[in-house]
Protein backbone atom coordinates (compact mmCIF):
# COMPACT_ATOMS: atom_id res chain seq x y z
CA UNK A 1 0.00 0.00 0.00
CA UNK A 2 1.62 3.29 -1.08
CA UNK A 3 1.69 6.48 0.92
CA UNK A 4 -0.76 8.06 -1.54
CA UNK A 5 -3.22 5.23 -1.02
CA UNK A 6 -2.94 5.60 2.74
CA UNK A 7 -3.95 9.26 2.73
CA UNK A 8 -7.48 10.46 3.37
CA UNK A 9 -9.49 11.75 0.41
CA UNK A 10 -8.78 15.47 0.01
CA UNK A 11 -6.01 15.47 2.62
CA UNK A 12 -2.24 15.68 2.06
CA UNK A 13 -0.32 12.45 1.58
CA UNK A 14 0.66 10.88 4.88
CA UNK A 15 -2.39 12.00 6.89
CA UNK A 16 -3.53 8.85 8.62
CA UNK A 17 -5.70 10.18 11.43
CA UNK A 18 -8.97 12.06 11.37
CA UNK A 19 -9.02 15.63 12.76
CA UNK A 20 -9.49 15.68 16.52
CA UNK A 21 -13.20 16.13 17.39
CA UNK A 22 -13.82 16.49 13.61
CA UNK A 23 -12.54 20.06 13.83
CA UNK A 24 -10.32 21.03 10.86
CA UNK A 25 -6.73 21.97 11.64
CA UNK A 26 -7.14 25.70 10.87
CA UNK A 27 -10.18 25.96 13.09
CA UNK A 28 -8.55 23.93 15.87
CA UNK A 29 -5.52 26.23 15.74
CA UNK A 30 -7.76 29.26 16.15
CA UNK A 31 -9.63 27.67 19.06
CA UNK A 32 -6.33 26.87 20.78
CA UNK A 33 -5.20 30.46 20.23
CA UNK A 34 -8.51 31.70 21.66
CA UNK A 35 -8.08 29.53 24.76
CA UNK A 36 -4.55 30.87 25.25
CA UNK A 37 -5.65 34.47 24.70
CA UNK A 38 -8.55 34.01 27.10
CA UNK A 39 -6.04 32.93 29.71
CA UNK A 40 -3.97 36.04 28.94
CA UNK A 41 -6.90 38.41 29.38
CA UNK A 42 -8.02 36.54 32.49
CA UNK A 43 -4.55 36.94 33.97
CA UNK A 44 -4.53 40.66 33.20
CA UNK A 45 -7.98 41.14 34.74
CA UNK A 46 -7.07 39.09 37.83
CA UNK A 47 -3.92 41.17 38.28
CA UNK A 48 -6.03 44.33 37.97
CA UNK A 49 -8.45 42.99 40.59
CA UNK A 50 -5.55 42.15 42.89
CA UNK A 51 -4.15 45.67 42.61
CA UNK A 52 -7.57 47.22 43.13
CA UNK A 53 -8.24 45.17 46.25
CA UNK A 54 -4.86 46.01 47.69
CA UNK A 55 -4.98 49.77 47.04
CA UNK A 56 -6.57 51.93 49.73
CA UNK A 57 -6.91 54.93 47.39
CA UNK A 58 -8.32 53.35 44.22
CA UNK A 59 -10.17 56.08 42.29
CA UNK A 60 -13.61 55.79 40.75
CA UNK A 61 -13.56 58.67 38.28
CA UNK A 62 -15.87 57.55 35.45
CA UNK A 63 -18.84 59.85 35.04
CA UNK A 64 -22.00 58.87 33.16
CA UNK A 65 -21.18 61.45 30.52
CA UNK A 66 -18.98 60.99 28.61
CA UNK A 67 -17.33 57.79 29.82
CA UNK A 68 -20.24 55.44 30.54
CA UNK A 69 -22.20 56.68 27.50
CA UNK A 70 -19.13 56.07 25.37
CA UNK A 71 -18.76 52.57 26.81
CA UNK A 72 -22.42 51.87 25.95
CA UNK A 73 -21.89 53.02 22.39
CA UNK A 74 -18.70 51.00 22.01
CA UNK A 75 -20.42 47.89 23.37
CA UNK A 76 -23.32 48.31 20.96
CA UNK A 77 -20.95 48.74 18.00
CA UNK A 78 -18.82 45.74 18.91
CA UNK A 79 -21.76 43.38 19.55
CA UNK A 80 -23.38 44.52 16.30
CA UNK A 81 -20.13 43.91 14.44
CA UNK A 82 -20.17 40.39 15.86
CA UNK A 83 -23.64 39.92 14.35
CA UNK A 84 -22.52 41.26 10.97
CA UNK A 85 -19.52 38.91 11.05
CA UNK A 86 -21.88 36.02 11.75
CA UNK A 87 -24.04 37.04 8.80
CA UNK A 88 -20.94 37.26 6.62
CA UNK A 89 -19.80 33.74 7.52
CA UNK A 90 -23.34 32.46 7.00
CA UNK A 91 -23.42 34.02 3.52
CA UNK A 92 -19.99 32.57 2.73
CA UNK A 93 -21.07 29.08 3.78
CA UNK A 94 -24.12 29.47 1.53
CA UNK A 95 -21.87 30.43 -1.38
CA UNK A 96 -23.03 34.06 -1.57
CA UNK A 97 -19.64 35.69 -2.12
CA UNK A 98 -20.74 39.33 -2.65
CA UNK A 99 -22.89 39.32 0.49
CA UNK A 100 -20.14 37.66 2.54
CA UNK A 101 -17.61 40.28 1.42
CA UNK A 102 -20.04 43.11 2.16
CA UNK A 103 -20.81 41.88 5.67
CA UNK A 104 -17.10 41.35 6.34
CA UNK A 105 -16.30 44.92 5.31
CA UNK A 106 -19.18 46.24 7.44
CA UNK A 107 -17.66 44.32 10.36
CA UNK A 108 -14.28 45.91 9.68
CA UNK A 109 -15.86 49.37 9.61
CA UNK A 110 -17.53 48.62 12.94
CA UNK A 111 -14.19 47.64 14.40
CA UNK A 112 -12.63 50.81 13.04
CA UNK A 113 -15.33 52.99 14.60
CA UNK A 114 -14.81 51.17 17.90
CA UNK A 115 -11.07 51.86 17.75
CA UNK A 116 -11.63 55.56 16.96
CA UNK A 117 -14.07 55.94 19.88
CA UNK A 118 -11.61 54.20 22.15
CA UNK A 119 -8.74 56.46 21.13
CA UNK A 120 -10.96 59.49 21.60
CA UNK A 121 -11.73 58.32 25.12
CA UNK A 122 -8.06 57.79 25.83
CA UNK A 123 -7.24 61.31 24.66
CA UNK A 124 -9.97 62.68 26.90
CA UNK A 125 -8.52 60.89 29.92
CA UNK A 126 -4.99 61.99 29.08
CA UNK A 127 -6.30 65.55 28.79
CA UNK A 128 -7.72 65.22 32.33
CA UNK A 129 -4.30 64.21 33.59
CA UNK A 130 -4.41 60.42 33.57
CA UNK A 131 -1.22 58.71 32.43
CA UNK A 132 0.37 55.31 32.89
CA UNK A 133 2.04 56.41 36.12
CA UNK A 134 -0.03 59.25 37.51
CA UNK A 135 -3.58 60.56 37.66
CA UNK A 136 -5.30 63.35 39.63
CA UNK A 137 -7.76 61.02 41.38
CA UNK A 138 -5.77 58.42 43.29
CA UNK A 139 -3.13 55.74 42.97
CA UNK A 140 -1.03 55.69 39.80
CA UNK A 141 -1.80 51.98 39.43
CA UNK A 142 -5.26 52.98 38.17
CA UNK A 143 -3.90 54.52 34.99
CA UNK A 144 -1.39 51.72 34.49
CA UNK A 145 -4.03 49.02 34.73
CA UNK A 146 -6.68 50.92 32.75
CA UNK A 147 -4.47 51.78 29.80
CA UNK A 148 -2.83 48.33 29.82
CA UNK A 149 -6.07 46.36 29.78
CA UNK A 150 -7.93 48.55 27.32
CA UNK A 151 -4.77 48.91 25.23
CA UNK A 152 -4.36 45.15 24.98
CA UNK A 153 -7.98 44.85 23.88
CA UNK A 154 -7.60 47.73 21.41
CA UNK A 155 -4.55 45.97 19.97
CA UNK A 156 -6.66 42.87 19.37
CA UNK A 157 -9.41 44.95 17.74
CA UNK A 158 -6.91 46.69 15.48
CA UNK A 159 -5.30 43.42 14.43
CA UNK A 160 -8.78 42.04 13.80
CA UNK A 161 -9.72 44.95 11.56
CA UNK A 162 -6.55 44.49 9.51
CA UNK A 163 -7.23 40.76 9.25
CA UNK A 164 -10.85 41.35 8.25
CA UNK A 165 -9.82 43.60 5.38
CA UNK A 166 -7.00 41.30 4.23
CA UNK A 167 -8.99 38.07 4.44
CA UNK A 168 -12.12 39.72 3.03
CA UNK A 169 -10.29 41.00 -0.03
CA UNK A 170 -8.57 37.66 -0.60
CA UNK A 171 -11.83 35.82 -0.11
CA UNK A 172 -13.41 38.02 -2.77
CA UNK A 173 -10.45 37.29 -5.06
CA UNK A 174 -10.92 33.56 -4.60
CA UNK A 175 -7.73 32.90 -2.72
CA UNK A 176 -9.49 32.18 0.60
CA UNK A 177 -12.65 30.22 1.17
CA UNK A 178 -15.62 30.22 3.51
CA UNK A 179 -13.66 28.17 6.06
CA UNK A 180 -11.05 30.91 6.34
CA UNK A 181 -13.75 33.49 6.92
CA UNK A 182 -15.27 31.24 9.57
CA UNK A 183 -11.93 30.95 11.39
CA UNK A 184 -11.49 34.73 11.33
CA UNK A 185 -15.04 35.08 12.60
CA UNK A 186 -14.12 33.02 15.65
CA UNK A 187 -11.36 35.52 16.47
CA UNK A 188 -13.69 38.49 16.05
CA UNK A 189 -16.35 36.97 18.31
CA UNK A 190 -13.65 36.32 20.90
CA UNK A 191 -12.62 40.00 20.82
CA UNK A 192 -16.26 40.91 21.46
CA UNK A 193 -16.47 38.33 24.25
CA UNK A 194 -13.47 39.82 26.06
CA UNK A 195 -15.07 43.29 25.89
CA UNK A 196 -18.08 41.86 27.77
CA UNK A 197 -15.74 41.36 30.75
CA UNK A 198 -13.66 44.50 30.33
CA UNK A 199 -16.64 46.86 30.44
CA UNK A 200 -18.07 45.80 33.82
CA UNK A 201 -14.76 45.24 35.60
CA UNK A 202 -12.71 48.13 34.28
CA UNK A 203 -15.37 50.73 33.58
CA UNK A 204 -18.54 50.02 35.55
CA UNK A 205 -16.86 49.06 38.84
CA UNK A 206 -15.07 52.44 38.70
CA UNK A 207 -18.13 54.57 38.10
CA UNK A 208 -18.28 57.79 40.08
CA UNK A 209 -21.24 57.76 42.46
CA UNK A 210 -22.34 61.23 43.48
CA UNK B 1 -0.98 -2.84 6.81
CA UNK B 2 -4.39 -1.98 8.23
CA UNK B 3 -5.78 1.34 7.13
CA UNK B 4 -7.44 3.31 9.96
CA UNK B 5 -11.19 3.42 9.56
CA UNK B 6 -11.62 7.16 9.15
CA UNK B 7 -14.24 9.13 7.31
CA UNK B 8 -13.77 12.33 5.32
CA UNK B 9 -14.23 15.30 7.58
CA UNK B 10 -17.76 16.57 7.98
CA UNK B 11 -17.91 19.87 9.86
CA UNK B 12 -20.07 19.58 12.92
CA UNK B 13 -20.82 23.30 13.29
CA UNK B 14 -23.35 24.47 10.75
CA UNK B 15 -24.19 28.02 9.80
CA UNK B 16 -27.57 27.23 8.26
CA UNK B 17 -29.69 28.53 11.15
CA UNK B 18 -32.23 31.22 10.42
CA UNK B 19 -31.25 34.86 10.72
CA UNK B 20 -34.07 35.33 13.22
CA UNK B 21 -32.32 33.05 15.70
CA UNK B 22 -29.10 35.06 15.42
CA UNK B 23 -30.94 38.34 15.86
CA UNK B 24 -32.72 37.02 18.96
CA UNK B 25 -29.35 36.01 20.47
CA UNK B 26 -27.95 39.43 19.51
CA UNK B 27 -30.82 41.22 21.26
CA UNK B 28 -30.35 39.01 24.34
CA UNK B 29 -26.65 39.89 24.50
CA UNK B 30 -27.43 43.59 24.17
CA UNK B 31 -30.08 43.30 26.89
CA UNK B 32 -27.61 41.62 29.23
CA UNK B 33 -25.09 44.37 28.49
CA UNK B 34 -27.77 46.86 29.44
CA UNK B 35 -28.33 45.01 32.69
CA UNK B 36 -24.62 45.49 33.46
CA UNK B 37 -25.03 49.24 33.21
CA UNK B 38 -28.09 49.15 35.46
CA UNK B 39 -26.21 47.11 38.07
CA UNK B 40 -23.44 49.73 38.06
CA UNK B 41 -25.88 52.36 39.34
CA UNK B 42 -27.58 50.30 42.02
CA UNK B 43 -26.61 50.81 45.65
CA UNK B 44 -24.74 47.60 46.36
CA UNK B 45 -21.53 46.74 48.11
CA UNK B 46 -18.48 46.26 45.91
CA UNK B 47 -18.50 42.51 46.39
CA UNK B 48 -22.21 42.14 45.56
CA UNK B 49 -21.87 44.35 42.52
CA UNK B 50 -18.85 42.39 41.30
CA UNK B 51 -20.62 39.05 41.79
CA UNK B 52 -23.70 40.18 39.84
CA UNK B 53 -21.63 41.68 37.05
CA UNK B 54 -19.57 38.50 36.81
CA UNK B 55 -22.71 36.39 36.56
CA UNK B 56 -24.18 38.56 33.81
CA UNK B 57 -20.85 38.69 31.94
CA UNK B 58 -20.63 34.90 32.03
CA UNK B 59 -24.18 34.68 30.65
CA UNK B 60 -23.29 37.07 27.82
CA UNK B 61 -20.07 35.20 27.10
CA UNK B 62 -21.93 31.89 27.15
CA UNK B 63 -24.40 33.08 24.51
CA UNK B 64 -21.61 34.45 22.31
CA UNK B 65 -19.54 31.30 22.74
CA UNK B 66 -22.34 28.82 22.10
CA UNK B 67 -24.24 30.55 19.32
CA UNK B 68 -22.05 33.19 17.68
CA UNK B 69 -18.93 31.01 17.80
CA UNK B 70 -21.05 27.91 17.15
CA UNK B 71 -19.47 25.90 19.93
CA UNK B 72 -22.96 24.48 20.54
CA UNK B 73 -22.84 22.89 17.10
CA UNK B 74 -19.50 21.16 17.63
CA UNK B 75 -19.05 17.67 18.96
CA UNK B 76 -19.65 17.26 22.68
CA UNK B 77 -16.06 16.15 23.29
CA UNK B 78 -14.74 19.37 21.76
CA UNK B 79 -17.14 21.50 23.80
CA UNK B 80 -15.96 19.80 26.98
CA UNK B 81 -12.33 20.17 25.90
CA UNK B 82 -12.67 23.93 25.39
CA UNK B 83 -14.74 24.63 28.48
CA UNK B 84 -12.84 22.42 30.91
CA UNK B 85 -9.38 23.50 29.74
CA UNK B 86 -10.22 27.21 29.74
CA UNK B 87 -12.16 26.98 32.98
CA UNK B 88 -9.38 25.11 34.75
CA UNK B 89 -6.68 27.57 33.69
CA UNK B 90 -8.75 30.59 34.74
CA UNK B 91 -9.77 29.05 38.04
CA UNK B 92 -6.13 28.17 38.76
CA UNK B 93 -5.29 31.89 38.63
CA UNK B 94 -7.63 32.70 41.50
CA UNK B 95 -5.37 31.53 44.30
CA UNK B 96 -4.01 34.95 45.28
CA UNK B 97 -7.14 36.87 46.27
CA UNK B 98 -6.65 36.46 50.02
CA UNK B 99 -3.19 37.97 49.58
CA UNK B 100 -4.66 41.07 47.94
CA UNK B 101 -6.89 41.69 50.96
CA UNK B 102 -3.96 41.16 53.31
CA UNK B 103 -2.24 44.26 51.92
CA UNK B 104 -5.08 46.48 53.03
CA UNK B 105 -6.85 44.64 55.82
CA UNK B 106 -3.89 42.85 57.32
CA UNK B 107 -5.64 39.46 57.15
CA UNK B 108 -5.03 36.57 56.89
CA UNK B 109 -1.67 35.65 58.35
CA UNK B 110 -0.38 39.22 58.49
CA UNK B 111 1.81 40.33 61.40
CA UNK B 112 0.55 43.90 61.19
CA UNK B 113 -2.57 45.38 62.68
CA UNK B 114 -5.80 45.30 60.68
CA UNK B 115 -6.14 48.26 58.35
CA UNK B 116 -2.43 48.83 58.08
CA UNK B 117 -0.96 49.37 54.63
CA UNK B 118 2.55 47.89 54.41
Amino acid sequence: MSQAEMSLPGHPVGTLTAPAFSVPAKKMAMWLFIIADAATFAAVLVAYGFLRNGSPNWPTPFRFSPTVLNAMLMTFILVTSSLTMLLGVRAAKAGDKPAAFLWTMITAIGGLIFAVLHLREWLGMIHEGATLFHNPWGTGLFGASFFSITGLHLLHVTAGVIALVAVGVRYKGGRYGADDLEVLGLYWHFVDLVWMFVVPFVYLLNVAHQ
Amino acid sequence: MDIPDVQPHEPAARYADSITKYIVIYVCILALAGVQFVIAYTHLSGTAMFARMLFVALAEAGLALMFFMHLWGEKRGFVLFVLILTGFVIMAMQYGWTDSYRMELGVPYSQSKPGAVQ
